[in-house]
């Protein structure tokens, strides 16, 4: 079978392809990993609380004596399912807008680059905390100050290349032929963004984790009894003297997948884009 | 240079304008009464609506909106930031208790991230895809991947409850603060480090350093002050954004080490719905955060003469 090269360029970086590995378990993990649990993850157990790994709990218990690997199997679900969510709508936005402001220009573009500045300015997890000081916390207003975060790395990135595109004389083609902006955008500018598109996201689902995780921690975001990986670190740091354990496989998780998604990330825009290889 | 550095200070005025009424909008775009989100007098208990629109003439709430603005902007050049909710206390001089923990965090972090972080991303461009390129690179995909918090948890493990070397919680003296900037300076050194190699990278290959190689200098000479000094820009931008990002993720470190700093100050006000005490820290990060960004891009000039203002 011959390799398509998209994957056989991808395929070059041993990193990426183990990062690749490593984002496949996590996602079958957070698909079917309930379904193969005997246990659940918000049964308690008051004879069992902050004890170590065992053969009846492999990974130990938490405060409440419950079961640490099937809370981070759910966990995993959360913590996945709200970078997903909240990374995808952001970005949905932010190419929305990165489209109007590269292809309308004028005041449109200056009022957007103004917003992705003021917003890019701002280091990401304070402007997470802000909105979830505006909204309050819970998980649907954690996805929303990630769908906020998301938005304006990927708008610069797509205004970028949308400025690049918009004057080329295929464009201008479409334009004598009579092709409404619409029309332009949708088969002829989107689909030369696409790649970059997918890198950015790719990336920024990294720093999601590691946003809503953060927020988490502080108590901020994802609130008990839901497993969150982060949440489930705050409650480790009382007993790290007694129990290391409990903190060791909520962070080992969280760093093991932020670390695959940016190894994927630079993988995908190497073979994405072999114009760029050599200069990162 | 001077003319610039002056109208460069003079342009964070608007920008520090902006903050304030964003922080200042802020409360008014939640949803509730904004008698009851900044002073805690709500209705019930007591207060019927007679009292409470007193409250609201009292305290000029029910001024217009640009006035309210102004008083508000007036407040604060008097020192007057409000009081909290939940402790009832002068949030200025919370503030002033905390500001320095935070500000040492950061500063402290950001200064050995950035000379850890120039090293390694030194050693990584002379030994370019050599082995010692390869560890750089993994131990700061290690760093940057790894939540601070996390990192936090593993060193005071180690350092504090295992080795007993240096204490675990609280900011009582000198000894106090090595985990915490540790914590947050290891993890700027990943970006950093990257960002290093690949500025270094990109001058190594200049034909001036060619022609510095043939004319005999010393490698050590070539490195630092042909290339790394063309190569700073790039480092001081990333060592710029670092300082923002280890601003706000003190509030992280001070909460594993228990460390009574600002970013804890805001968390609780969250946590409480406290909401004078939000607006005035988010003001205040923001504002050092556009004060050393400003201060960053004066540098570039002192750095690099090509820098032409304009």
């Amino acid at each position: 079978m011959k390799k398509h090269p998209l994957l056989r360029r991808f395929m070059k970086r041993k990193a990426s392809v183990l990062g690749a590995v490593i984002l496949l378990l996590f996602f079958f993990t957070a698909l079917f990993g309930p379904l193969l649990c005997t246990q659940d993850p918000y049964q308690q157990d008051v004879t069992q609380i902050h004890k170590g790994p065992s053969a009846e709990h492999w990974f130990g218990t938490d405060y409440l004596g419950r079961d640490t690997l099937t809370r981070l199997i759910y966990g995993a679900r959360v913590s996945l399912a709200l970078s997903f969510s909240g990374v995808l709508s952001g970005s949905l936005i932010g190419i929305i807008l990165g489209v109007c402001a590269g292809y309308f220009g004028k005041w449109v573009d200056t009022l957007i680059s103004r917003l992705i500045d003021i917003m890019l300015a701002f280091p990401s997890l304070l402007l997470a905390m802000t909105i979830v000081a505006i909204l309050g916390n819970g998980l649907f207003n954690t996805a929303v100050a990630i769908a906020v975060f998301s938005i304006p790395s990927v708008a610069r990135m797509v205004r970028g290349v949308v400025i690049g595109l918009r004057d080329s004389q295929y464009i201008s083609a479409c334009k004598v032929m009579g092709e409404d902006n619409a029309r332009i955008i949708a088969t002829h500018i989107i689909p030369n963004a696409i790649s970059q598109i997918i890198v950015n996201i790719t990336l920024n689902l990294g720093t999601a984790i590691l946003t809503a995780s953060s927020l988490s921690f502080l108590g901020l975001g994802v609130q008990p009894p839901n497993p969150e990986w982060g949440a489930m670190l705050s409650k480790a740091r009382d007993v790290l003297r007694y129990n290391p354990s409990e903190a060791l496989f909520p962070g080992i998780a969280i760093t093991l997948v932020v670390m695959s998604f940016s190894l994927v990330g630079d993988g995908l825009r190497d073979a994405l884009d072999p114009k760029l290889k050599n200069v990162s | 240079m001077l003319k610039y550095t002056l109208r460069r200070l003079l342009q964070l005025i608007p920008t520090l304008l902006v903050v304030s009424f964003i922080v200042f909008a802020m409360v008014r775009l939640i949803p509730g009464d904004p008698i009851t989100l900044l002073y805690g007098i709500s209705e019930g208990a007591g207060t019927d609506s007679e009292y409470l629109e007193y409250m609201r003439d009292q305290y000029g709430l029910n001024d217009p909106l640009p006035v309210q603005y102004f008083n508000y902007l007036r407040d604060i050049f008097h020192g007057d930031l409000g009081t909290s909710l939940y402790t009832h206390k002068p949030i200025a001089t919370e503030i002033a208790n905390r500001y320095q923990y935070t500000i040492v965090l950061a500063v402290g972090g950001t200064l050995v991230g950035s000379i850890l972080g120039v090293l390694l991303g030194i050693i990584a461009a002379v030994k370019h895809n050599k082995l010692g390129d390869n560890i750089v690179m993994v131990l700061s995909m290690i760093f940057v991947s790894t939540p601070s918090f996390f990192l936090a948890m593993i060193l005071m493990l180690v350092f504090s409850l295992q080795l007993r070397w240096l204490p675990s919680m609280g900011m009582k003296g000198p000894a106090y603060a090595v985990l915490p900037i540790l914590t947050l300076g290891l993890h700027a050194v990943g970006m950093i480090a990257r960002t290093t190699r690949s500025s270094m990278l990109d001058t190594i290959n200049q034909d001036y350093i060619r022609t510095s190689k043939a004319r005999g200098v010393s490698k050590f000479k070539i490195i630092m002050s042909h290339t790394l000094k063309n190569a700073l820009i790039p480092i001081l931008t990333a060592i710029g954004l670092r300082f923002g990002q280890l601003l706000a993720g003190a509030a992280l470190v001070e909460t594993v080490f228990s460390i009574p700093g600002l970013g804890r100050f805001m968390v609780d006000g969250i946590s409480n719905r406290d909401y004078p005490v939000i607006q005035s820290t988010v003001l205040l990060f923001a504002t050092t955060f556009v004060v050393v960004n400003t201060l960053v891009d004066l540098l570039y000039g002192f750095v690099d003469p090509r820098v032409k203002y304009n």
